[in-house]
């Protein structure tokens, strides 16, 4: 696991920092500009003039001559040139908005929200965190203009109204090509006019992510603990079809939710066949789910038969289908051919019986998290075995 | 963790549901509900009586069921009706677009004297039976006029090839003349191939037509059914699906069976044939009681109880060479599986509602006379007229499709207010047939406790939703039937 933020070894600074949030610039990728920027100084090298804060890294150098000087903690000695941070104004405690390597990049816009889902990774908070909004406002200027994927996340992000709009907006001026997904439980696209006003971003590059925990509201609702959630979030999901915005269906897969998913398949294939992608996605055990592990824990091979008549139906619907979070060893043969590597960089992990897999490396891994809870049933592929078959039951 | 509250405080506050119009029919001691679109969910009888004589709880995994498949709402719930409403209107959509399909009747002639055809003449008198460049114009005309987007124009006969030279001034002309139009465009020549040469072949080539042809089974079986002089219908049928296929392509041949006494007991044999050609699809026809058939009696040869054994066995016989890889689909399935399991009409003209006559399809007798469909021409050759629109060189265009022959067996056979078809769980999946009731029982509505159509289609209607049940294997092959 990658750490996306720490505290300074360095001391407090005297005065307040001028602003929070810098995009780091090293040797490699010094050029003229010194707005908003701030340098991370290598091993060997003297510092260029005219940056507002400096940044060394746990073991760097340590004879600078300016204000504001920063000492990253170790873990955050990986940090580079594009990277994008913000500090406190006291220069104790970094995050990282932005890993420019990284393809994963996912931008916390708040951590409030309207639902309280059993097994949310993000467990909402109720204080007011606007400066996370602000943040993201300043991210979107520091960019990269080649940057190739945004994410956006929460909490809520829609609960901002206008703010998340013009922050979207901005976003599509400024990095008209780049892909941007935000996740939303879907629940204020009901109102027609925050539909319209998310259409008038007029970004073909943007999807919504909405999750789906059943085919009628009693299970819905339970999942995320919010009455009336499920005939809000469905008319929403109407609502940006109707305005030809793109929408993608998550299903975070659980005790509660797995065994009705061939029903929640086929309430998408009937009533949702416009979407333009599914997502079922394995359970992170952290944040609420850890908490809830006896409602929630099912082991992905006990729930392998409805996974596959799910897939089967939305595929034959010709609804693109996708198996996030899952380890391969745990999936049946004919649904390997739908499943992403889509655990976020930061947070993979390996098993140790993943050290002999021949697939190890198409393979999800796992989430940091699941030394809390993993299936027993984690078992090496050899190589004669790991042939990947490209057709699901040999239908053509 | 008393923050999370448990699934009963979610439930429905009580438990007094509204029914939505559903409809259900009793099969094996099971019960099929079909909502208002055709969604389907079988229930048990103690199920069914629960929800007959509202005695539901206010959650219950009964009750999940039927709410995700809209049967029921809570009060004042209005998202199912509205979901429902959605999925109706996409259902019916196609309706806005109407006439797809244009087919005419290039020539009424045919080197071929098949017992079971309705309408060819063996006869070399061009004059009198082939169809004139300046009818084929005003059938273009007529075609254009149609507000599809989709335009599709098949030459049938007789054998069209007789008259080939028409078929190239109408292809060329309807080109041109989508220069300006902007169509989806497209050309089909139903022909038995015997006539296949070069320069037909060069002309589908270059002009991208397809090519639908007769291929009844084994080469005695089809040539039993089909003679002609020489005696070879069958291998002329059979080079020619070769030619086609390879120097036009795989996907610019299909072939359409017709069902005989003589076929009855041999639906593996023909399937087989229908692989041996490489054919990836098969129509499994009931024979149409018109015309000829009608005359020689074959028809009346055998009924609905001889032809289903024969459907089911085919069906099965599909379905288990798809487990085997061998891909192939039952046509007739995958239409009404379409209707099953997706929100998609696919306006097949016997089998939908309102009826597909001059709205789906339209035919352009060679004489110019238009019919609403090439079963309404059958019966004219027969001696009946009811379903003649109106001729092309005397009619307008307002003057053919608002006829009386044409909107009175639309509006008096549309299913979902004919009786029985209205309570019928079925209803969503079939259709009316105005031309089949019509020529079986003497009015377009027809008798449904005596309709061999009716009788024929639930039958199928029952035996797809039990392989449907039956296993995920054939679940997923009829998803993919359904899909395409």
């Amino acid at each position: 696991m990658i750490a996306l933020r720490g505290k300074a070894l360095s001391a407090p600074f005297e005065a307040p920092l001028p602003r929070s949030v810098w995009r780091l610039v090293d040797a490699d990728t010094l050029n003229s500009q010194r707005g908003s920027r701030a340098f991370l100084v290598g091993d060997e090298d003297q510092a260029p003039e005219g940056f507002d804060l400096y940044l060394t890294r746990s073991e760097g150098p340590n004879r600078l001559d300016s204000a504001f000087v920063l000492r990253l903690p170790p873990e955050l000695d990986y940090l580079s040139g594009d990277d994008v941070i913000s500090v406190s104004d006291d220069g104790e405690r970094i995050r990282v908005l932005w890993r420019n390597q990284s393809r994963q990049n996912s931008v916390l816009l708040t951590e409030r929200c309207n639902h309280y889902c059993l097994m949310c990774s993000q467990p909402p908070k109720t204080a007011n965190d606007d400066r996370l909004l602000a943040e993201a406002f300043e991210l979107m200027r520091l960019l990269p203009r080649d940057t190739a994927e945004i994410g956006f996340t929460g909490g809520e992000p829609t609960l901002y109204g206008q703010g998340v709009i013009d922050l979207l907006r901005l976003c599509r001026n400024l990095h008209p090509e780049a892909e941007v997904h935000v996740l939303s439980n879907g629940t204020r696209f009901a109102d027609p006019e925050f539909a319209a006003a998310w259409a008038s971003i007029d970004n073909p590059n943007m999807m919504v992510g909405i999750p789906i925990y059943g085919a009628e509201p009693a299970r819905h609702d339970y999942v995320v603990q919010a009455e009336g959630a499920f005939n809000q979030t469905i008319p929403g999901i109407l609502n940006l079809a109707q305005l030809g915005q793109r929408t993608e269906i998550r299903v975070v897969l659980h005790k509660q939710t797995a065994p009705a998913l061939p029903e929640i398949a086929e309430f998408i294939a009937r009533n949702l066949p416009f979407v333009d992608q599914v997502a079922l996605m394995g359970l992170e055990m952290i944040g609420l789910a850890r908490a809830n592990i006896p409602q929630l824990w099912i082991d992905p091979t006990d729930y392998a038969d409805e996974l596959t008549e799910a897939v089967t139906l939305l595929d034959r619907s010709r609804i693109h289908t996708m198996i996030y979070n899952h380890q391969l060893c745990l999936l049946p043969r004919a649904m390997w051919p739908y499943a992403v590597r889509s655990i976020s960089d930061w947070k993979n992990e390996y098993h140790p019986e993943c050290i002999e897999c021949s697939v190890k490396d198409e393979c999800g891994g796992f989430f940091f998290s699941a030394k809390y809870k993993v299936s027993e049933k984690i078992k090496a592929i050899p190589t004669e075995a790991a042939g990947r078959e490209p057709a699901l039951l040999n239908l053509g | 963790m008393s923050k999370f509250r448990e699934p009963a405080a979610f439930q429905a506050a009580s438990a007094d549901w509204q029914l939505l119009p559903f409809r259900f029919e009793r099969i094996r001691g099971r019960v099929l509900l079909t909502n208002l679109v055709g969604e389907h969910l079988f229930l048990s009888a103690e199920e069914f009586e629960q929800l007959g004589s509202s005695d539901l709880p206010t959650d219950s995994p009964l009750v999940r069921r039927l709410r995700a498949k809209h049967v029921i709402r809570e009060k004042d719930d209005e998202l199912p009706v509205e979901l429902l409403a959605i999925k109706a209107r996409t259902r019916y959509r196609r309706l806005a677009e109407f006439t797809s399909l244009h087919i005419l009747v290039a020539s009424l002639r045919c080197e071929h004297s098949c017992p079971y055809c309705q309408v060819s003449r063996q006869s070399s008198d061009r004059e009198a039976f082939d169809m004139r460049s300046e009818t084929a114009a005003l059938a273009l005309d007529s075609a254009f006029r149609s507000p599809s987007q989709n335009i599709k124009i098949e030459f049938q006969g007789g054998e069209p090839l007789l008259n080939f030279g028409l078929i190239e001034e109408v292809v060329e002309a309807a080109e041109t003349r989508n220069e300006t139009e902007h169509k989806n465009l497209g050309f089909v020549i139903a022909t038995n191939l015997a006539l296949l040469d070069d320069r037909v072949l060069d002309f589908c080539r270059a002009h991208n037509v397809y090519i639908s042809t007769s291929l009844d089974g084994p080469a005695d079986l089809h040539n039993k059914n089909r003679p002609r002089p020489g005696r070879n219908s069958w291998e002329l049928a059979t080079a020619g699906i070769q030619r086609v296929r390879e120097e036009l392509g795989v996907d610019r041949v299909s072939a359409l069976m017709t069902t005989t006494r003589s076929s009855l007991g041999r639906v593996r044999e023909i399937v087989d044939a229908y692989v041996e050609q490489g054919l990836t699809s098969i129509f499994l026809r009931t024979l149409s009681p018109y015309g000829f058939a009608i005359k020689t009696k074959s028809f009346n040869a055998y009924d609905v109880d001889h032809w289903l054994p024969f459907y089911e066995e085919g069906l099965d016989y599909i379905i288990e060479l798809n487990a085997r890889g061998v891909p192939m689909v039952e046509q007739y399935a995958a239409l009404i599986l379409k209707k099953m399991l997706t929100n998609d009409d696919p306006g097949y003209v016997d089998l939908t509602s309102p009826a597909g006559i001059g709205i789906g399809a339209i035919v352009y007798n060679y004489d110019g006379d238009v019919y609403a469909s090439d079963e309404g021409r059958m019966l004219a050759e027969m001696g009946d007229k009811t379903f003649r629109l109106g001729n092309l060189h005397d009619d307008s265009y307002e003057e053919i499709m608002l006829s009386e022959a044409l909107l009175a067996p639309l509006e008096e056979s549309f299913a979902p207010s004919a009786p029985m078809c209205q309570d019928c769980a079925f209803e969503t999946y079939c259709g009316s047939d105005p031309t089949y009731h019509h020529a079986t029982s003497g009015d377009f509505l027809g008798r449904k406790p005596t309709s061999g159509f009716c009788r024929r289609n639930m039958a199928i209607f029952k035996l797809l939703l039990e392989r449907y049940e039956g296993d995920a294997t054939t679940r997923a092959l009829f998803q993919t039937w359904a899909g395409h």
